[in-house]
């Protein structure tokens, strides 16, 4: 394995796994969301379970971790990438030969940061973190997410963030199995289209939950 | 048709260089970029100026000496063709056209549209061969191949090293071309043998020339004039890494 983690490929290979690793804890998060259409018990168990699980607690931390090693690398790479044109073209149409948001991953990770510490004072400070530190949680994890997402800002911008992830996960899930190596003239395909499913499944979930609040706000249920 | 010309001058590596402007009339739609840039320098060469260097060979679309990134894009607005294969029917008359060398840190200039691509050679020089005299052709039927491999090393094969993929690449990556090499090779029993120690050798020397990662936003593919895809990316990334865990 030597020199594999300095290597250009080795350092894609750290963001390909660890991007992965918060694909899949997407998906957990967005099933939990997803009770909130259980109503408020359904809900409120669901994050009492979370609370208590010995597994959610020590996957806290990993997951955190998974997120520094993610950006840490990403910035590590995007640097280097940077050197490699010292001198830039006056005039470079990439419109035709590649996505969007596959050259501007780095800054759709900036949004997404961003925007996360954000989101993480609304709901995470509030309820898992005060377990951690013996503070007092929330009582009904429902009320809060009902009265955080019924202020139109805070919906909005969390509605505009998550687009962000959107574009991001469209190139990144793809990418990350062709840096693996998984992938060959067919796979490529595939797993683009899986990448445009899952990036449209995640992106539809979370944004599904503001825009159901707003909606029981304005019109009543 | 008449059109207004940018073109990149540097006197040589260590100038700074410029844009300068120029204007070509009565082209033909008819003939290629490369035949109007010939008529311009001979406008040049006529009024005494210092004509403008650029790369060209075979002009016909197979050794891969030209470059030029036109109007923002590697080989000009056309898709699977190389500058020289470019007709001057794809532009309109009266249009400015903007025109650059390959920019990349591991490709310098060396005058005007010129740039040094033996970056290239010293990949292949790494590791792009087979180490054994392999002999004279082997009877057809001797060495069984499927005909997808065949058909896979052979479309990997057409890589004709231009540049087009580091020149597009948003981190200047050359990473299509190294993959081309390394598939063809790899695919084929002869090359099979040193197929590890050529994807890490490759891959050193290709990090060691300044060349940026790959992002797989697939520029190249859309760019390269061969069409080469950037499924064989993922078999150097497979080839690589498996050589590198096994160390």
């Amino acid at each position: 394995m030597s020199k594999l983690w300095s290597s250009s490929i080795g350092k894609k290979l750290v963001m390909s796994l660890s991007g992965l690793f918060l694909i899949v804890f997407l998906l957990v998060h967005l099933a939990a969301n997803l009770f909130y259409y259980g109503g408020p018990e359904a809900y409120n168990a669901m994050c009492a379970f979370m609370d208590t699980n010995p597994f959610i607690k020590i996957m806290v931390p990993v997951l955190a971790l998974g997120f520094v090693i993610h950006i840490a690398w990403a910035t590590v790479i995007t640097l280097k990438n940077q050197t490699a044109r010292p001198v830039k073209y006056k005039v470079q149409d990439l419109g035709k030969s590649s996505t969007w948001e596959s050259r501007n991953m780095y800054v759709l990770g900036i949004i997404i940061l961003g925007m996360l510490a954000w989101h993480l004072t609304h709901f995470w400070a509030e309820m898992q973190l005060q377990h951690f530190i013996g503070g007092e949680a929330t009582d009904s994890p429902y009320e809060l997410l009902v009265q955080t997402f019924a202020n139109p800002v805070i919906a909005v911008l969390y509605i505009i963030w998550v687009i962000a992830l959107w574009f991001h996960l469209r190139h990144g899930f793809w990418s990350a199995f062709q840096t693996i190596g998984l992938d060959n003239q067919i796979w490529i395909r595939r797993w683009q289209c899986a990448a445009r499913v899952y990036a449209f499944i995640v992106a539809a979930g979370f944004i599904s939950i503001p825009v159901s609040v707003l909606l029981i706000r304005c019109f009543g249920k | 048709m008449n059109l207004k010309l940018k073109i990149w001058r540097q006197k040589d590596a260590h100038d700074k260089g410029h844009f300068e402007e120029y204007h070509v009339e009565n082209v033909s739609e008819g003939s290629s970029f490369l035949e109007m840039l010939d008529i311009l320098n001979n406008d040049l060469i006529h009024s005494g100026k210092e004509p403008i260097a650029f790369d060209h060979d075979c002009r016909e679309g197979i050794c891969g000496m030209c470059s030029l990134f036109i109007d923002g894009r590697a080989h000009g607005p056309d898709d699977d063709i190389t500058t020289c294969q470019l007709h001057m029917r794809k532009f309109k008359d009266g249009d400015t056209i903007t025109i650059e060398p390959w920019r990349s840190k591991a490709f310098p200039v060396i005058k005007d549209l010129v740039v040094d691509r033996s970056a290239y050679d010293k990949i292949l020089q790494a590791g792009g061969y087979i180490s054994v005299n392999t002999g004279g052709v082997p009877d057809a039927n001797a060495i069984p191949i499927p005909k997808k491999d065949a058909d896979e090393s052979m479309d990997a094969a057409a890589c004709i090293g231009c540049g087009a993929c580091v020149a597009t690449c948003k981190n200047g990556s050359a990473m299509l071309f190294v993959a081309a090499r390394v598939s063809s090779l790899a695919l084929l029993p002869q090359g099979k043998v040193e197929a590890a120690r050529r994807a890490k050798a490759m891959v050193a020397k290709m990090d060691e020339l300044g060349f940026g990662g790959c992002t797989n936003t697939g520029a190249c593919e859309a760019e390269c004039p061969k069409g080469i895809s950037i499924a064989h990316i993922a078999r150097l990334n497979r080839e690589f890494l498996c050589a590198k865990l096994k160390d």
